[in-house]
């Protein structure tokens, strides 16, 4: 199977990406992008229809992972060790969240990975992650 | 923080017990379900005095590794981040509900206070996370009048085993007036 493929079929088999309509758009040598539709059952902030970090930190992290996964040197299963995200703006209400991670880097244990969230206003990003995962074998 | 700052009626006694957790509780009911996303997860926070546990009870949807199965990284950090910014919030609530600054039938009106901000969050992934309940506690290092810093834990059979903890920042709501 190839990895695009493996990284396509780990995504899409997860139950809370699933929840969260998550979806690739792309898929690459340890980059992927995602993208999240906007709905209001992720609402943090009630008052401005806002979606919760929560929402965007769990897009961020299935990104990422995908790209340690479809990463050449991956092994094909993958867990995060730690993410950081650093939300630089609220998310505009209304609009799809799309996310690019890129696996920079993979050690024979260890890959690092960092990631960025966008609205459709692509000149000021939402949020950005870096983090860290395992690399293992079958999964 | 002290449990004992009573608001004291008129005759100067202190308020039946119910009267007291009936307000608190309701004022807690409403910050929490008030946030839809909140509700998505079904989390739920247990209040003893000013402590709260953050619950989250397990579903399905909440798998992120449905062969091992574990729950989603993502699912865990926001458990962790829902608890921070409520755990937040509630030391606020509280001091403004027992001083008698807020009234709680407010709130349950839907006139919730302003949430605090995340600035940044950080998830340490300790274990995996079982496919069953999981529990939170927030503690908030340092609450000044524009930022904070507040660490999670979260747990699942065993208190002393976290399987996640996290740390964030968060920029705190304007004060009103």
């Amino acid at each position: 199977m190839s990895k695009e493929k493996m990284a396509r079929q780990f995504t899409e088999a997860i139950p809370h990406a699933r929840a969260l309509s998550m979806q690739i758009d792309h898929l690459g040598d340890g980059i992927v992008e995602m993208s999240m539709p906007y709905d209001t059952k992720l609402i943090g902030d009630p008052e401005t229809g806002v979606i919760h970090g929560g929402a965007v930190y769990a897009l961020l992290d299935t990104c990422c992972g995908a790209a340690v996964v479809c990463h050449p040197a991956s092994k094909g299963g993958t867990a995060t060790i730690g993410l950081r995200i650093d939300y630089m703006r609220a998310a505009t209400p209304g609009q799809t969240i799309r996310t690019r991670a890129e696996c920079y880097h993979v050690t024979r244990s260890v890959a690092f990975v960092r990631a960025t969230a966008m609205d459709d206003d692509t000149d000021r990003p939402v949020a950005s992650a870096t983090g860290t995962f395992t690399v293992e074998g079958d999964l | 923080m002290s449990e004992g700052k009573f608001v004291k009626p008129r005759s100067g006694r202190p308020e039946p017990v119910q009267v007291i957790k009936q307000r608190r509780d309701a004022a807690l009911r409403a910050l929490v379900h008030g946030v839809p996303y909140i509700q998505f997860l079904g989390i739920e926070f247990d209040r003893r005095g000013d402590e709260l546990t953050a619950l989250l009870p397990f579903d399905n949807k909440l798998i992120g590794n449905p062969l091992l199965p574990a729950l989603h990284g993502g699912v865990t950090a926001a458990f962790l981040e829902v608890t921070a910014i409520i755990g937040l919030s509630w030391v606020t609530l509280w001091e403004e509900i027992e001083s008698g600054r807020i009234d709680p039938q407010n709130l349950v009106a839907g006139n919730l206070p302003r949430l605090p901000k995340t600035i940044d969050f950080t998830v340490d992934y300790l274990r995996t996370g079982l496919p069953r309940d999981a529990y939170a506690r927030a503690s908030v290092n340092r609450s000044g009048r524009r930022y904070a810093s507040v660490h999670v834990e979260a747990w699942q059979d065993n208190r002393s085993r976290a399987f996640a903890q996290a740390t964030g920042h968060f920029l705190m709501p304007r004060q009103s007036g």
